[in-house]
């Protein structure tokens, strides 16, 4: 006892967090070096801007993620545009307008489906929203942008609705009373003082749903058609995770199919990362009063 | 001031709508899928698995599985989780190292399953040799939710009163007694908490298994160490994107989304009731 | 809290316990061809009745993903539903004929055509007809619904026609049965599937005048054929070679008809 099962102890901690850090290390040393070939043999300009996505054709392959990258870049804003706003509302509604009990009710809904599997908005979106839209827009197929957009504004609702009424809740209630005496209406007091006051937990909502939207693989391979088109927003489209997920099983190891997936995951990655930062000022932000 | 308070009336009704819209919104998902799917769950599809010949679906199978899986991957993420996270809160003096761990665990829980998915496909199927089996797929998702595992148990560490570590040193208690005594106690909920969150990732998680752990619908058997290394097939969410993708067998799929929001409504539930509310970031 | 955690670990340790006991059967994982899959669960379950001790495992992620992974063992025997690229064969992966397939083109139930010539769908399928009156039916745009890159039905199928790599495709699905969906679900739609595959949820279009069937794909008439393979790299052992032999003997010809397929010695 004592000086001997201190050191085990120790060392099998640290064993367990080198571990992890080696873990999480080595996916991004390994993401990063995997991408880097076949940016450095397509060439980077031809890989990002270039329009045709071709990467099975039997003499002249083409890596062109152009198409793949706007779409998700669209998807995207796409669903952010819709979806935040709704959240913030809803989220506002929660934690300043709502009688308790109806406020208790839909926070329990919302917790409810906070994790509802993306397969199943997928399920959901093919089965109804895509022959809803062929049949009202007239289109030869429903599945495309809009169909993909409509899917991941309602997937990132429920964290956005909860990360922003967090951010709403700690914003002291001295801010609105001192507001509210000084003869401002409540909807002045909410959208003046609480929203801004909670900024940077909302900046943090939309972050964390920019970068569950720009990930989702599933529901967007279900509803968005696939073909590599550039994007329309009632056309067929393909979005950066599909490209990686229709063809991952097929790019023959050590090809340059196989080396142009992982740039796209590389690119993936980057976008993740890059929105990651993002959520990172946001909170830095807020942690300065 | 009338337009003022007019308004004010407006805003109001707007929240109104939108949280209502937000509510039925989900509420239609939600009942649509169950909907179209209580009707077809029966007993015999919850308890045998698919026959072909006689044309009879059978979710038995992926039930099954999803459950090797989940109690795998935590069988993994566990011990190395909480392991890093006590590591981290307790003995490490280097700040560099642990601002540099959790920044790369914040930065990994943000990376979209489908890279876990491409990077267990090489790493655990291909180099290590274990094929598309259930074993990658729970393997893969150790790692998924290593960064889960690892902030809950290292927040409720943190929520540990300092005065209690201080009385069990003074007392003369060496450093893994009172972790042992102290600490490891005081951060179960935050651990029971992890677990639950990773359960639901896990359950709810199709792309990485779609492309790690194969998509058999056969029943598997699980015993012995073939069983252990070989069982290979769909868990719930990968049987019904299978249903619907590759057989265009509705009713299945509506049936087996049913048990799933099921199974996830009761672990978000679950993880609420738990302690406090952990955030899902 | 403290007893959760308990509980937690003790069924956590069940489990585990249960799954390391003794016995086990051997398992043969397959993987590849989605046209392939309903073939496969006939002799999956042909092959339990026979012998109960193996577990044959199908997945199904297309053909080109099932001979890369044969040939890099991420499974123990590939299924390819188009015949093997030279360059797959130097990499060492050997094809056995396990049947033979007919591509059916597929329309909605409600679309009034039934025939047509192979160089009407060439023209539909490369987007030179843009509507489906100018191939006999109503006034509706045409949706071209086809398989992703790598798919044995789509290389076999536009090989068939003369327009590889040609194809304007509306809708990208990435297995048979999500054709058959896709297709069932929108009247616009033409694609193309496994006879194996083929639903009552769809039609299947004569081509050139001779409808789809199991006769007419053994028989040689219908135009668009190819085979089913086994894909192996090298001769293999054990449990795997157990079944790719009975997969490709006599008792097993039954169960090729039910699910649809010709086997190849009557072809």
């Amino acid at each position: 006892m004592g000086r001997g099962s201190d050191r085990a102890a120790r060392c099998l901690f640290f064993l367990c967090a080198l571990t992890t850090a080696a873990a999480l290390l080595l996916i991004a040393a390994y993401l990063i070096l995997a991408g880097l070939p076949a940016l450095r043999e397509i060439g980077w300009k031809d890989f990002l801007l270039g329009k045709i996505w071709d990467s099975a054709h039997a003499e002249h392959p083409q890596f062109g993620i152009l198409p793949l990258l706007l779409t998700s870049l669209y998807g995207t804003a796409g669903a952010v545009v819709l979806g935040v706003p709704l959240g913030v509302l809803t989220a506002l509604f929660l934690s300043k307008a709502a009688p308790p009990k109806l406020a208790a009710v839909i926070r329990y809904l919302v917790r409810l489906l906070a994790g509802v599997p993306s397969v199943v908005c997928g399920l959901v979106g093919m089965t109804v929203l895509v022959p809803f839209l062929r049949e009202r827009l007239d289109l030869p197929a429903g599945d495309g942008l809009l169909a993909a957009v409509l899917v991941l504004a309602v997937m990132l609702l429920p964290s956005v609705v909860e990360m922003s009424e967090d951010a709403l809740a700690a914003v002291p209630r001295t801010y609105e009373e001192a507001s509210l005496a000084l003869g401002a209406t409540e909807a002045e007091t909410w959208f003046r003082v609480s929203l801004p006051a909670a900024g940077s937990g909302v900046a943090a909502a939309v972050a964390l749903g920019a970068g569950r939207a720009v990930g989702e693989a599933v529901a967007v391979l279900m509803v968005a058609g696939n073909a590599a088109n550039m994007p329309s927003l009632l056309g067929s489209v393909r979005f950066l995770t599909a490209g990686v997920a229709l063809e991952m099983g097929y790019a023959a190891a050590g090809s340059l199919r196989q080396q142009a997936l992982f740039s796209i995951a590389l690119v993936l990655f980057l976008l993740v990362v890059l929105i990651n930062i993002l959520l990172y000022l946001a909170r830095g932000r807020g942690a300065r009063p | 001031m009338r337009n003022r308070r007019v308004e004010n009336l407006l805003i109001k009704a707007l929240l109104w709508l939108s949280a209502m819209g937000v509510s039925l919104l989900l509420l239609a998902v939600a009942g649509y899928v169950c909907f179209r799917g209580a009707g077809n769950i029966t007993l015999a599809l919850l308890t045998e698995e698919e026959r072909f010949l006689e044309g009879t679906a059978g979710l038995l199978p992926a039930i099954l599985n999803t459950l090797f899986v989940i109690a795998a991957s935590l069988a993994v993420v566990l011990p190395l989780g909480v392991g890093a996270a006590v590591y981290l809160t307790e003995y490490a003096k280097n700040r560099w190292l642990v601002g540099a761990v959790e920044f790369a665990a914040q930065v990994l829980s943000g990376i979209p399953s489908i890279l876990y998915a491409m990077l267990g496909a090489l790493v655990f199927c291909r180099r290590l040799g274990l094929q598309k089996t259930l074993l990658a797929g729970a393997l893969t998702l150790a790692v998924m939710t290593l960064p889960t595992v690892l902030r809950t148990t290292q927040e409720s560490l943190k929520a540990a009163p300092r005065s209690y570590r201080e009385a069990a040193l003074g007392l003369g208690a060496g450093l893994w007694p009172m972790i042992r005594t102290v600490v490891l106690p005081a951060s179960a909920d935050g651990v029971v908490t992890g677990c639950i969150l990773a359960a639901g990732r896990v359950v709810g998680e199709t792309a990485v298994l779609l492309y790690t752990a194969g998509l058999s619908m056969a029943m598997q058997n699980f015993s012995g160490i073939q069983g252990l290394l070989h069982a290979s097939g769909t868990t719930l969410s990968t049987a019904l994107y299978v249903y619907a993708k590759e057989r265009a067998d509705f009713a299945s799929a509506f049936a087996a989304a049913t048990v799933l929001l099921a199974i996830t409504a009761v672990i978000n539930l679950a993880a609420a009731a738990v302690g406090r509310r952990v955030r899902r970031v | 809290m403290k007893r959760a955690l308990a509980w937690l670990a003790s069924v956590l340790l069940v489990v585990l316990l249960i799954s390391c006991g003794p016995g086990g059967r051997e398992t043969v994982n397959l993987d590849g061809s989605t046209a392939m899959s309903g073939v496969m669960a006939a002799l999956r379950e042909a092959y339990r009745g026979r012998t109960g001790e193996v577990q044959i495992n199908c997945s199904g992620s297309g053909s080109g993903a099932g001979v890369e992974g044969a040939l890099s063992g991420t499974c123990d025997i590939g299924l390819s539903s188009r015949d093997l690229t030279a360059e797959e064969i130097a990499r060492g992966a050997v094809g056995h004929v396990l049947a033979l397939d007919g591509v059916a083109v597929v329309v909605h139930p409600d679309n009034p055509v039934r025939d047509l010539s192979r160089e009407t769908l060439a023209a539909l399928f490369t987007g030179d007809i843009p509507r489906w009156t100018q191939a006999g039916g109503e006034d509706r745009p045409v949706a071209v619904y086809g398989r992703e890159a790598g798919s044995g039905t789509r290389t076999a199928f536009e090989a068939a026609l003369g327009i590889t790599d040609r194809c304007a495709y509306r809708n990208e699905c990435c297995s048979s049965g999500d054709v058959v969906g896709g297709v069932a679900s929108n009247p616009n739609a033409i694609g193309y599937v496994s006879l194996s595959a083929l639903s009552d949820l769809v039609d299947a279009l004569a081509v050139d005048g001779v409808p789809c069937t199991l006769e007419t794909v053994r028989a040689g008439t219908y135009p668009l054929r190819r085979p089913f393979l086994l894909v192996t790299r090298g001769d293999p052992a054990g449990a795997a070679g157990d079944f790719l032999r009975f997969a490709l003997s006599a008792e097993a010809e039954p169960y090729l008809a039910r699910a649809g397929a010709a086997a190849p010695e009557e072809a």
